[in-house]
Formats: structure tokens, C-alpha cells, sequence
């Protein structure tokens, strides 16, 4: 063969790293060191002795942890290895990770939040040595504020769930202040709301009431009309839903909530296509919260950490966690920034300090490269690239998009295979497995399953029309295979890290090996001091034949 | 080890516009309006899946050699079980039109341990008897199957289940089998089990899908059933959506069981609907018994759930919130139905399986009582019926639990039932409402509005309820 | 948005783009799309947000010197804990967790995001072994989630809800945990002697309506609990739970909460290879035995080993899918969702990295490097150690005999450009030393104190005098 070079096939001919790499523990030498601790001086030692012998007996550990030894460049070694047999944001089409908004998380944002003047910040210093910090955290609470048409917004929660009880827990505050906490016991949600507003609201101790959709699709105003009483402390919804679809009586919703005294919630999870087109507080809600790692870019980081941001009516802003993040100007009119304990009403710490710094200083500057036009246009182009996705999808035969049929949909859909199951028998679950060989991926659904055999995929801004595409393309292919050749789906994956797993040991409490150390236990019978003490001795021989 | 048992006749009233295909006039009739049976080829289509599946797990080549890569066997340390490989299977079956023939024709090898008593079984399919799906079903558990097949509608399922409980596997009051396949004939099966030689036991590779190792509860001993879809009505949910979805989870189960697991299944309803009545134009589904269906917990686990819940922990879940919301003094009548009987659990009752049962402080104090006995009940205290949604219809009343009538349900206060389900059970009706249809249009009109359905403790779902009865009737 | 706007992370802005999409689905204009939104919603206006920074210099440029107004603790000599520590993070655990393929991973199948089951199943393992016991998560947010989700499970498990707080409990996290449980689980103080567990006061109160002993070691104060074996058999005879919160950095040389008899021990792994970040990067841990009642009540993810069809081959799951279906008791069930994944591969980078030898030399260290700090404060005339107990790390001087406030202290060292510690009280302040802060510091610190202890007893002097 000689140049040119053949055009490519119409499908990538993907295979994902695969390195083979074994557990670390099986990694370890006797000996070997992948970093060293700075040497206790000796003027300190004089001072203080033996500290370890001085130990009460019962506290000084007899067999040190069976850590593996390694070399500095075989750990870094093994976990690069193990980063490339990931598909993150940055390497695949990451649109099938609906509900989760996998936008481009910018690179800069990664650069300037691993700067000394944040990394070595300790949370305690001196605030008007942490005047940068500051004033980024509440600028950011400005602007989510603004985004929301909130009062007060808190950036404390880690994640979106976290967010979620920060917000059951506020309210269940406020109803106790008024007198009302005995009273009000159930919280009302939807079934395509995400199931967390459910679980916390459990956890804080509501009785959750959930409502179904109507037969268009829409969450049905009458049933929460019905559901709604002096019982009621809230309702917590999604909208738009995990289904994409907005809820047009969403005022009604947040109205007939308020008649019976109960506080709106709002779970902006779903944010991202609606940006700048509409608010939580225009639609009458109490408090809302959004995810910095879904809307605002933060990067989802293997599943964490992520960022929340609970916004809140002035009514509710006595109850925000703290501590508190406050702008003082003074005669002069110097602008000082500082840290306040959270008040009386407060529902206190809900985390260590002020939450996930550095995603803060990412969101922060994810708005300051848009600004209001630009996170209008990121909203309106993942709603227009949402739909063209749509279009396409539901062109491939057995694939359909259920509930609203016919209508528009914001950022996400939740679509089906039932079709394509019904005529070959295979699930949904199948073909993402065997979507994964053409180097994309995507997620079914929260159970219970509303829409069977699901999929849902969010497209965000980030991704270009040749990517949609592409994903697609392969979504067909994969479609055609399931008709044609079934055995090659059902027996994916081909192309990945590792084959077709199987899952039955993690389920049975005799057989599942949840570390390493209990892997070894229950199928050599390795007693952990018997690995410790034999790696001791290991190493006291490596030890002595090079002092030798 | 899996078993396939056809009703040949299956099917046949559909396409001639019968409303089933019960009974031997109407199988006449139809085979005069020139049907023909459907129910042997959807099981062939259904096995041909499990064949191609159990061919390429026991084939060590890879589908799609030229990306795949050969791998040499790896390294010592990871000593976890390693994929079985399976030899082509056999298949329990019975004779001829009855399983053997589809069998044949998937590819796979049967093994006969059932022959109608008809003659000329291959040639005259028609001929065989809902006494002879019966007696197969039971055949079937004898020779060791552990998961039984059944090409065929709600009739045929009322068949396996009737054939599952009479081999103590299963529960029914009594089969379809008051003559031909479906009903209709009147011969008296005889049944010629082949008695399998090969010294396997019937292996009980199913686990209840709640091991006991901690003091859950303990895993029940069942052979499980799977409708391959092949009749006219199939209210039960105990039909796969299509032959290959059958197939697929067939496949699963094979896959399962020979790498010494086991896929979960769930106890679920079989319906039927008197035929003669749909005929005339009126669908009332009747609960008829319940058999162990399997199903897959997923290919892949939903990472992002964030209370992943199986269909049988949904199940145990909402019994147990019923349970939580039940207080002392007052008698519950506890309803027919898989949750129901799960209810019977949680409460540490016995549950006669299609009656109505009383329960008052944790006691049964009348088990499988009658219309009248209720209404005795009711007037010794305060009383709540105890009720779940029946079959994919929605039922609440009026189906299968008329026990719980009118009369019943005037006596007792305002607030005179307790739902109890799953959601996933709502979300089954697609947008639905509940339904109810006691006979008396004004007790009716009371149940109709909002239910609050209990699906798990401290936790409900409000849900339309309609009176088809009650309403206005369009002119 | 208008039709010029084009921006580097929105490809599809580019308004050729923009209208064949358009055109693909038969829509006029993207405003179509948001049919379902009433009018009486909509914003109609533009956000009013500050003016944007599109590229990137100008934006880099903004935000460097917004940070640029902090002083960190590379410029300042810094004594602070009470939460959040300041330890050395190897090159090479920024480098990994830096990664975009760490990065940017989210929730693919173990086939896909196979690297990410190992790592973190590593950092399960890793923990694992540092603190002796068979089961650890995925992290949760934070030591403060860890511990409410900790004391929620025994609650569950036990069926009670009196739990018996033994040690001194960090505010904020107290506050966290309080509010978090207080629906299931009502707390009761043990007061400390000495700065830990009155452990004959702890058995008084307990009964068989305890759900569980809730120690602390090391405290808020950095005390380190001696009798949790009396604890533990304590309260296992009432049938109650103990609950160990922890920091695991002292477990190279301190014998596991585990080898005492604790049955879940929870904690922050912010001290293990993550940066301070302002308080902003944390991750809990949750750890029991192999037990399954424990386990069915554990809200977190769980990794476990799998084989694949393949021999040889590692691979990966979820343990225990559904374990909703086995819990004893559903109230105050928690929710899986986005916690601390990335800082949990940052902590098993760093214990691979520290090893065996590692660990015992930095527990070592710290043990040391606390006594001295003890040492030279306590010599300072009128400065007193805040209890007699065995500290790690953290320790509480009483700076009344020498006529100094904790808050006085903080002001004039500063001024000096060191942070001495947290106030804790009028005259108590909680110094905190680490790998950081070595000798010369420590001496530095103990300096500064004594010069302000010496002037104090000097003014109170000459005021006496005059």
C-alpha cells in the first residue's frame, strides 16, 4: 500500500486502553519507596524521646498497615495507565450521560484553581488575608442569585444531593419556627423529579407523597391539588423534568403549594437549558439549587467532588448554613470582605467551612468567559442541540421518545428501546454496553423505570453538530446490530478495557471482595497481620542484605 | 434446566376475531376460518435466541475476531469464579406440537418427558387438552426443570400454574383444564412421563432474590415460569414483552444457572377473563392463582440510582409500609394478590393465596372469608379493606376479589380502603387510572377521585382512580 | 443570544450551524423550543451579570489577581487545624488527580470508566489496610457526612436512638451531625475528663435504648482516646454500637479504632495527600467490618473485585446493588449521589505512595513534632497545657496564667505573619503542628508567644507597681 491514505470508515474504529494493570498490592517490593517524610530533627528527637515506644501499649500499633512499596514512577506509572481506561467528558461524545449536563469543563479553569494563593489557603486564616477568596465566593453568590432571582445564595453543599438536603433541611427549619414542624409532615415530588428530593425529604423524616404524570405527559396539577394540605411542608420538583419536558403550570404548582402554606422547592439540577430564559423566584419558588458540576462546568471528577448552591427567598435566608461570606464598606469606602457565624435560625454547618473552593473558583470563572449573553447562548444551543438530537434519534427505527409526544423538549430526553426490544430482546442496558466499543457511552434511567428500556442523553452546548453525529451514528449501528447480528451486542463489550463481568459475586455476602484485603481473606485465607508481619519480615531481609 | 411446553392451539382465536381461543367449538371455528397456530413458531423464535446466545458462550471465539483479542490466561491472584462454558443444552419439552417440533427447530435438543394421550399428538394439534399442558408442567418439574416456558395466553398460563402447584411449586385453584386446551373438551389426560435416566435431581438453582445468610427471609424452593407471548388475551403479567425478549431473558437465566447463579424472580398474577363473557362484549379479569417469574436485575447496575430498587425489594417495600401504617383495633381485609401475600409476610400471617383474609392485631381471625363472613367482621369493629392493583389493568375492585362487594364496602367509614403496590405497578398503566367496578355505581362513585397508593414506607403516591360504571355511559 | 455571537465553548454558535440544525428539525427559530414555558415566566431581559472576559488571557488574567490578594500559608507560618490541615501532597497525587481523564469521568459501566472502578476499589483497599478493617466506601462529602451517616446506621440497625457523645466533637461538625440526625437520634454529652472519655460515666448511661457510643480520637483538641476497649466492651454489653470518628493519619504507628472494637469508624481524608484549598476539599470515610448488617446500611457506593469472561482479567461492580431491599429499617435512608470520588483516588495515590514505612515515619513524626510544640508552650511562664492527655497533632494551651487572651494572641501574631491557631475559648488556643511546621518553627512560634507572655506579666507588673 502506498499513499494516499484510505478515507475512513463512516464509524471510528474505536478500542479503549487496556493495560492489564493488576491491583496495586500486587505491585508491591520490599524496600521500595514512592516518597520520603522529612526527618524529625534532632534537636526535637533530644526533646522528646521515643514518642512511639512512649505509646501506651494499647495504642502503639504492633503490625504496621500491609501498604504496597513502590517506587515513585511505578505508582504514577499505574494510575496514568488507569486514567486512560476512563471516558471522560474530554475524550468521548459525553451526551449520554443524560441528567448529569457532561458540558466542557474549560482547562484554564483547572489551571488557575491550583495556584499556592488557593491550594494553601487554610479556611481559617486571617480574612484579610484571604481577601481573593472571599471576594470571588460572593461575587459567585451575586451572580447565582441574579441567574435564580433568589435573595441569598449559599455555595456550601458538595454535590446535588447534598444541596437537596441543605434545602428539606432549611425548610423543616422554617416550618419549625413557625410552629409548624409537628404539623407539616409530608413532602409532595413527582416521579420524574429526581429521586434524591425524595430521599432526603425521607431522611429529614417527611412522609414523601409522589405524584404521577398526567396522560399528556405533564405533571398532574390535580393530583397535587389533591395531594396538597395543612400537612404539607413542601413540594420539591424538578422542571424541566428528567424527561425534558417543562412544566407549563409550574406557577399553578408553586401556587396551590403556597395556598395550603407549604414552601416551594425548587431542584434546578435540569438548569441548563433554561438559563437566562426563566427563574425559580419568577415562578414563585422559596428556594432552589443548582449544580456548579452540572450547569455551571465544574468537572464531575469520577463522581465528585461537585458543588452545590442553594438560593433562597429573603424569607428564607435567615436559614441558610453557614458560616457566611460578607462585603463591608467602610467610611472610606474601602470594600472589605469577611466571614460571619451563621445566626440563631441557621441550620448551621451542613459542610466543612464554605464548601468546594476550588469548583467555586471554576464556576465563578465559567461565568466571567460568558457573561449574560453567553450563558443565554450556552442554554438556547444545548435546547437547539437537545432537539436536533431528538430528531435523530427517534429516525432510527425501534427508538422512541415517550410521554408529550410531538412536543419540544429543553435539554434532555428521556427515550426508549422498547420497540427495538420487543422485536430482537435486546435491553437497553445491552446497547450501552455495546455502544461503549465505539468509544461513547450512555446511562438508562433511575428506577423504578418509567419509560421502559430508557436512555436518556443531554447534549449540552459543548459538543458540535458533527459530534451529535457521530453519536448517533453509532446509536444506529448498534440498533441495526441488535436486528442483525444480536450475539454481538449481547456479548459486548469487544472493544474495552476488560469483557463482559460478571456481577453475581457482588451480590452475595459469602462470595463479594469489597477490598483487597477481605479478596484475600475470604479466597486464600490470608489472615491481615499473617500478610502484614510476612511483608515486615520481607522487608527487614531486603533491609539487611543492603546493609550487607 | 430449562423446560418449553407449547399449547398448540394458542392463539388461534385472535386472528379469527374469537376473543380467545378457549373451547373446542371456537377452535373448530377457527381452524374453519382458517387460522393457523401461531404459539410452536413464537417458541421457536424465542429459543432460537437462547441457542445463539449459549452457542457463542460456549464458542471461545470471539464474535468479531478481528477487534477482539485473544487473551492468554492471566495472572494467579484473581481467583474468582471463573465464565462457565456451557455445552449446547438439552431442553425439557413434551411431545411433538407440545414442544418437541419447536424445539427441533430451534436448533436445540429436546428431551421428551411428556406425551399427550391423543395418538396422533404431532399431526393433530388441536386435539390436545388443557389437562395435557397440565400434566406436562408437571412432568417438567419431575424431570428437573428449573425454569418452565409456555407458549400460550392467560388460559395456558392458568394450565402452568395449575400443573406448578400440583407439583408444589406454584399457586391455583385448579386449571382451565375442564376440557381442551383452554376449555372446552372433556377427555381425561393420560399422562406417559419418560423418566429422565440421567440421575440429575431436580436442581433448585433459582434463589429468592433475598439471600438468608443475615436473617432475611428465606429463599423459597420454586421452578419458575416465563410466558412466551402467544395467545389472544394475556392479562397476566407473566408474559415476556415478545417471543425474543422471552428468549433473552431464557438465555439469562441458562447463563445463571450454569455459573452456579441465579437470576431473581417474582411472584406475579395470572389472569384470565371468561371468555364467553369478553365475547359478549364484557372484560373482567379473575386472579386465578400466581407463579414465580423471573427477571433480569440488569445487564449493568444504575449507577446513578439513588434508591436502586429490584421488583421484589419494590414489592416487599410497599407490604412494609402497609404494615407500618396499620394500627391496632382495627381488622384489615387483606385482599388476594402477590402483594397481598407479601403484606401476609412482613406481618408474619398465613394468606390464604386468592381469598380474603382477616387481620386484627397482627392475628388472622377468618382466613378465605366469604361475602358474608366480612360483613360479620365488620360489624364487630372498625374495619379497612386492604387492596392492590390487579393485573395490568388497574384494577382495584371488582376483580378477582368480589368477596370484597358493595355491601362490603358500604359498611365500612369514609376512608374504606388501603392501597398497597409498588410504583412500578403504576407506572405499568402508562397514564391509567385505577380502576373500580364494584356493582353498585354509588359505592363506586365514593372510591372514585384520588387514591393514596402506599408504595414503601413513608412513602405514597397519589393516583386517579375511575369508576367506569358509575360514569355517565357516552349516549 | 445574538446572531454573531460565537464563543470557544459553544461550537454550535457558529450561525451557518446554528441554521442547518434548525432546519433539520423544521424549526423557524430556537425560541420554538421553549413552547412550554409561559410567557408571563420569562425573563425578557438580559441577565444582569457582569461584562464577560471571552478571552482567555483577559479571564485568567482577572481571576490571578483576585487570588493574587490572598496570603496563603506558604506565606504565612501557619499553626492551623481544627478541620483542615496542612500537610505535604506528593507531585505525583496532583499530577494523577490533575488528569482529564480522572477529571472529566463520570458514570460509565465498568467497561468504559474501568480505570476509575480500580482506583477508587484501590483507595477502598488502601484504607482498608490503614485502618484494619474489610469494608471502607466510595467517599462521601466529608468526615461530617461520614459521621452523621455513621451514628444514622446504628440508629437504624439498633432500632434506638440515644446516642452517648464521649469525646469533644469538633462544633461544626456537631452541628452537621446534630442537625442531620435529629429526627431519628437524640445525642446525650458525656463530659470529658482530661480531655477524653469519662469512660465509667459512659457505662453509667448506657442501657439498651442506646443506638450507639459516638468517641472521637483524635478529639477536636487532638486528644487521643486510651480506653476504647473499655468503650467498646461497654457498649456491646448494652447491645449499642461504637462509633469511632478519626483522623487516619496517625495509623502508621497508632493502633486502628478497629483492633479496639469499633464497628464503624468514619473520618476526613483531607489529610491524606489534598491540598487545604480554603477548607474546600474534603471527603468522608465510612468503614465497618465484613459484615452484611453493617453493610445493607451503608448509603455509599461499594466497589468490589469480578471476574470477567476472560481469565486473569480484573474486573469491577457495585457490591450489594440492592441494598435497600435488605435494610432493617427504612426510615432516614440516605441517597447515593456526586460526593468526593476524585479526592478519594487522591488518597489512595498518596497512601501507595507513602507506604508502610511511609505512614509509621509520618505518625512518628507527628507525635514528635506535637510533644515539642507541647513542650516549648507549656515552658512558657504562665501557658499551661489544656489537659494532660496524649495528643496527636492538635493540643490546647491555657494562656490565662500568663495574662494573654487566645484572641489577643491570634491579633498580635499575625501582625507578625504567623496564624498560631484557632481560638477556643478567652484564653485557650488550639495550636496544630504537622510535617510543615518543623522545628524552627514550632521554636519561632513558641518565641513569639513568650515575648507576649513576657510583656503581659510585665505591664501586669508594673500596673501592680504603680
Amino acid at each position: 500500500m502506498t499513499l494516499p491514505i484510505a478515507p475512513k470508515p463512516a464509524l471510528r474504529r474505536f478500542h479503549q486502553a487496556s493495560w492489564d494493570e493488576p491491583v496495586i498490592f500486587e505491585l508491591s517490593t520490599p524496600g521500595e519507596r514512592g516518597v520520603l517524610v522529612t526527618p524529625i530533627e534532632p534537636g526535637v528527637r533530644d526533646a522528646v524521646g521515643d514518642v512511639v515506644s512512649d505509646l501506651p501499649a494499647g495504642l502503639r500499633r504492633d503490625v504496621p498497615p500491609a501498604l504496597p512499596e513502590m517506587g515513585q514512577q511505578r505508582v504514577l506509572k499505574h494510575y496514568l495507565r488507569l486514567s486512560q481506561e476512563n471516558l471522560g467528558a474530554d475524550l468521548n461524545v459525553d451526551i449520554g450521560q443524560g441528567t448529569c449536563t457532561m458540558k466542557y469543563s474549560p482547562k484554564i479553569n483547572d489551571q488557575l484553581i491550583g495556584v499556592p494563593q488557593l491550594t494553601a489557603m487554610h479556611p481559617l486564616q486571617d480574612p484579610a488575608d484571604a481577601q481573593g477568596v472571599l471576594e470571588i465566593t460572593w461575587n459567585l453568590e451575586r451572580m447565582l442569585a441574579e441567574i435564580s432571582g433568589m435573595d441569598e445564595v449559599s455555595l456550601h453543599t458538595q454535590g446535588g444531593s447534598a444541596a437537596i438536603w441543605a434545602n428539606v433541611a432549611m425548610i423543616r427549619a422554617y416550618h419549625e419556627a413557625n410552629g409548624e414542624g409537628e404539623q407539616r409532615r409530608e413532602v409532595i415530588t413527582t416521579i420524574f423529579s429526581h429521586p434524591s428530593n425524595a430521599a432526603a425529604a425521607k431522611a429529614a423524616g417527611y412522609d414523601v407523597i409522589t405524584i404521577f404524570p398526567d396522560a399528556e405527559g405533564y405533571p398532574d396539577l390535580a393530583a397535587l391539588k389533591a395531594a396538597l394540605s395543612p400537612r404539607t411542608a413542601a413540594i420539591m420538583v424538578t422542571n424541566p423534568e428528567d424527561t425534558g419536558i417543562y412544566n407549563p403550570a409550574i406557577r399553578e404548582w408553586v401556587d396551590a403549594a403556597h395556598r395550603v402554606g407549604a414552601l416551594a422547592s425548587y431542584d434546578q439540577a435540569n438548569a441548563n437549558g433554561i438559563l437566562g430564559i426563566t427563574r425559580a423566584r419568577d415562578a414563585g419558588f422559596d428556594v432552589c439549587h443548582f449544580n456548579l458540576h452540572k450547569t455551571f462546568s465544574t468537572p464531575h471528577a469520577c463522581g465528585g467532588p461537585g458543588a452545590g448552591a442553594n438560593a433562597v427567598s429573603a424569607a428564607l435566608a435567615p436559614f441558610l448554613p453557614g458560616p457566611r461570606v460578607v462585603r463591608e464598606v467602610d467610611a472610606s469606602g474601602e470594600v472589605r470582605f469577611d466571614v460571619r457565624e451563621a445566626g440563631p435560625q441557621s441550620i448551621g454547618a451542613v459542610a466543612p467551612f464554605h464548601g468546594v473552593v476550588p469548583n467555586i473558583v471554576r464556576a465563578y470563572s465559567w461565568i466571567m468567559a460568558l457573561g449574560a449573553e453567553g450563558l443565554l447562548a450556552a442554554a438556547e444551543i444545548a435546547v437547539l442541540n437537545n432537539n436536533y438530537l431528538l430528531k435523530k434519534v427517534t429516525d432510527i427505527p425501534g427508538a422512541s421518545a415517550p410521554y408529550a409526544e410531538g412536543r419540544r423538549r429543553i435539554e434532555q430526553v428521556r427515550y426508549s428501546w422498547q420497540e427495538l426490544f420487543e422485536e430482537t430482546g435486546i435491553s437497553s442496558e445491552e446497547i450501552g454496553v455495546r455502544l461503549s466499543d465505539f468509544g461513547m457511552h450512555y446511562w438508562t434511567s433511575h428506577h423504578p423505570y418509567v419509560v421502559p428500556q430508557p436512555f436518556t442523553l443531554e447534549p449540552t452546548e459543548s459538543y458540535s453538530m458533527a459530534e451529535i453525529d457521530e453519536y448517533v451514528a453509532a446509536l444506529a449501528e448498534v440498533a441495526r446490530e441488535a436486528r442483525e447480528t444480536p450475539e454481538v451486542v449481547r456479548t459486548a463489550p469487544h472493544n474495552q478495557t476488560v469483557h463482559h463481568t460478571h456481577h453475581d459475586d457482588l451480590d452475595d455476602p459469602e462470595r463479594w471482595a469489597i477490598t483487597w484485603r477481605a479478596y484475600r481473606r475470604k479466597y486464600f485465607g490470608e489472615s491481615p497481620a499473617r500478610r502484614a508481619a510476612q511483608r515486615l519480615e520481607s522487608t527487614a531481609a531486603t533491609a539487611s542484605e543492603s546493609a550487607a | 434446566m430449562l423446560a418449553l411446553v407449547v399449547n398448540p392451539v394458542a392463539g388461534v382465536g385472535g386472528p379469527a376475531g374469537l376473543a380467545g381461543s378457549d373451547g373446542a367449538a371456537v377452535q373448530v371455528e377457527a381452524a374453519e376460518r382458517g387460522a393457523r397456530p401461531q404459539a410452536g413458531e413464537r417458541a421457536r423464535v424465542a429459543l432460537e435466541v437462547v441457542a445463539a446466545h449459549l452457542r457463542r458462550s460456549s464458542s471461545a471465539d470471539g464474535v468479531d475476531a478481528s477487534r477482539d483479542r485473544a487473551r492468554v490466561a492471566g495472572r494467579p491472584g484473581t481467583a474468582l469464579r471463573a465464565a462457565s462454558t456451557g455445552r449446547l443444552p438439552v431442553v425439557l419439552t413434551a411431545a411433538g406440537a407440545m414442544g418437541e417440533d419447536a424445539v427441533r427447530a430451534a436448533g436445540l435438543e429436546p428431551r421428551v418427558v411428556y406425551r399427550p394421550s391423543v395418538a396422533d399428538h404431532a399431526t393433530s394439534a388441536a386435539a390436545t387438552t388443557a389437562a395435557d399442558t397440565t400434566a406436562a408442567v408437571r412432568a417438567l418439574v419431575d424431570a428437573g426443570a428449573t425454569l418452565v416456558l409456555f407458549a400460550g395466553g392467560d388460559g395456558t398460563a392458568r394450565d402452568v400454574a395449575a400443573g406448578l402447584s400440583e407439583a408444589g411449586r406454584g399457586t391455583a385453584t385448579g386449571s382451565s383444564a375442564d376440557g381442551r386446551n383452554g376449555s372446552g373438551g372433556t377427555s381425561v389426560p393420560h399422562a406417559d412421563v419418560v423418566v429422565d435416566d440421567s440421575g440429575m435431581s431436580p436442581r433448585s438453582s433459582y434463589r429468592a432474590s433475598v439471600p438468608t445468610a443475615w436473617g432475611g427471609r428465606p429463599g423459597a424452593v420454586a421452578v419458575a415460569a416465563l410466558g412466551i407471548p402467544a395467545g389472544v388475551k394475556m392479562y397476566s403479567p407473566v408474559f415476556a414483552v415478545s417471543p425474543r425478549a422471552a428468549g433473552a431473558l431464557a438465555a439469562a437465566w441458562s447463563a445463571a444457572s450454569g455459573s452456579d447463579g441465579a437470576l431473581p424472580v417474582q411472584e406475579r398474577e395470572v389472569l384470565d377473563i371468561d371468555e364467553a363473557a369478553m365475547r359478549r362484549a364484557r372484560v373482567e379479569p379473575r386472579l386465578y392463582g400466581t407463579m414465580p417469574v423471573p427477571y433480569r436485575a440488569g445487564r449493568t447496575q444504575s449507577r446513578k440510582a439513588a434508591t436502586p430498587v429490584t421488583e421484589q425489594a419494590a414489592v416487599a417495600g410497599a407490604a412494609r409500609g402497609a404494615a407500618m401504617a396499620m394500627r391496632p383495633g382495627i381488622r384489615y381485609l387483606l385482599g388476594p394478590g402477590g402483594t397481598m401475600a407479601e403484606l401476609a409476610r412482613e406481618l408474619g400471617v398465613a394468606k390464604t393465596p386468592l381469598g380474603v383474609d382477616v387481620v386484627l392485631d397482627g392475628r388472622v381471625v377468618r382466613a378465605g372469608a366469604s361475602e358474608h363472613e366480612l360483613v360479620d367482621e365488620i360489624s364487630r369493629g372498625p374495619a379497612k379493606a386492604v387492596v392492590s392493583v390487579i393485573g395490568g389493568q388497574g384494577f382495584l375492585l371488582g376483580r378477582g376479589n368480589q368477596q370484597l362487594s358493595a355491601r362490603v364496602l358500604r359498611l365500612l367509614d369514609d376512608d374504606p380502603l388501603m392501597v398497597v403496590a409498588p410504583e412500578q405497578k403504576l407506572i405499568d398503566l402508562g397514564g391509567r387510572p385505577l380502576l373500580v367496578d364494584t356493582g353498585d355505581p354509588l359505592v363506586d362513585a365514593r372510591l372514585a377521585g384520588f387514591a393514596r397508593v402506599i408504595t414503601g414506607p413513608s412513602t405514597t403516591s397519589l393516583y386517579p382512580v375511575h369508576a367506569p360504571d358509575a360514569e355517565p355511559s357516552e349516549p | 443570544m445574538t446572531d454573531t455571537f460565537v464563543h470557544p465553548y459553544i461550537p454550535n454558535t457558529a450561525p451557518a450551524t446554528k441554521q442547518a440544525m434548525l432546519d433539520a428539525v423544521g424549526a423557524a427559530s430556537i425560541d420554538e423550543f421553549y413552547a412550554d414555558v409561559p410567557a408571563d415566566l420569562r425573563l425578557g431581559r438580559a441577565l444582569d451579570l457582569p461584562a464577560p472576559l471571552v478571552a482567555e488571557q483577559d479571564l485568567a488574567g482577572h481571576v490571578r489577581g483576585l487570588l493574587g490578594k490572598n496570603r496563603s500559608t506558604v506565606e504565612r507560618l501557619s499553626f492551623l487545624g481544627h478541620g483542615t490541615y496542612h500537610h505535604y501532597v506528593p507531585a505525583v497525587v496532583d499530577e494523577v488527580i490533575n488528569r482529564s481523564e480522572f477529571l472529566t469521568a463520570y458514570a460509565g459501566e465498568p467497561y468504559e470508566d474501568h480505570g476509575r472502578f480500580q482506583a477508587l476499589f484501590q483507595y477502598q483497599s488502601l484504607m482498608a489496610e490503614l485502618l484494619a478493617m474489610d469494608v471502607v466506601n466510595v467517599p462521601t462529602y466529608d468526615g461530617y457526612q461520614a459521621t452523621a451517616t455513621g451514628l444514622s446506621m446504628a440508629g437504624r440497625m439498633t432500632g434506638r436512638r440515644r446516642v452517648l457523645v464521649a469525646s469533644d466533637v469538633l462544633p461544626a461538625k456537631l452541628s452537621k451531625v446534630t442537625d442531620f440526625v435529629r429526627v431519628h437520634l437524640d445525642l446525650e454529652f458525656v463530659p470529658t475528663v482530661n480531655g477524653t472519655a469519662d469512660a465509667s460515666a459512659v457505662a453509667a448511661r448506657l442501657d439498651d435504648d442506646v443506638a450507639a457510643v459516638w468517641v472521637e480520637t483524635p478529639s477536636v483538641t487532638g486528644a487521643l482516646e486510651t480506653r476504647l476497649r473499655e468503650l467498646a466492651d461497654a457498649a456491646h454489653a448494652a447491645g449499642a454500637v461504637l462509633v469511632v470518628g478519626t483522623d487516619p493519619i496517625g495509623y502508621g504507628v497508632l493502633t486502628p479504632p478497629a483492633e479496639q472494637g469499633a464497628d464503624i469508624v468514619c473520618g476526613d481524608i483531607q489529610s491524606l495527600g489534598l491540598h487545604q484549598w480554603f477548607g474546600g476539599a474534603h471527603g468522608g470515610f465510612i468503614a465497618v467490618n465484613d459484615d452484611p448488617k453493617f453493610i445493607m446500611e451503608m448509603p455509599s457506593r461499594l466497589f468490589g473485585l469480578a471476574t470477567t469472561d476472560v481469565p486473569g482479567e480484573v474486573g469491577f461492580g457495585d457490591v450489594a446493588y440492592d441494598r435497600t431491599s435488605f435494610a432493617h429499617r427504612e426510615e432516614g435512608k440516605e441517597w447515593v449521589g456526586t460526593a468526593a470520588a476524585l479526592w478519594g483516588i487522591a488518597a489512595g495515590v498518596y497512601l501507595a505512595l507513602m507506604g508502610p514505612q511511609g505512614m509509621r515515619e509520618l505518625g512518628e513524626l507527628l507525635l514528635a513534632r506535637t510533644r515539642y510544640a507541647q513542650q516549648r508552650l507549656a515552658a512558657i511562664p504562665g501557658v499551661a497545657l489544656g489537659d494532660g492527655a496524649l495528643h496527636l497533632r492538635e493540643f490546647t494551651v491555657d494562656l490565662a496564667g500568663a495574662g494573654l487572651t487566645a484572641h489577643g494572641v491570634v491579633e498580635s501574631l499575625r501582625r507578625q505573619g504567623i496564624e498560631p491557631g484557632v481560638v477556643v475559648g478567652e484564653h485557650r488556643l488550639l495550636v496544630c503542628v504537622t510535617e510543615m511546621t518543623g522545628q524552627a518553627a514550632i521554636d519561632r512560634l513558641a518565641a513569639a508567644i513568650g515575648a507576649l507572655a513576657e510583656a503581659s506579666t510585665l505591664n501586669t507588673t508594673q500596673e501592680d507597681r504603680a
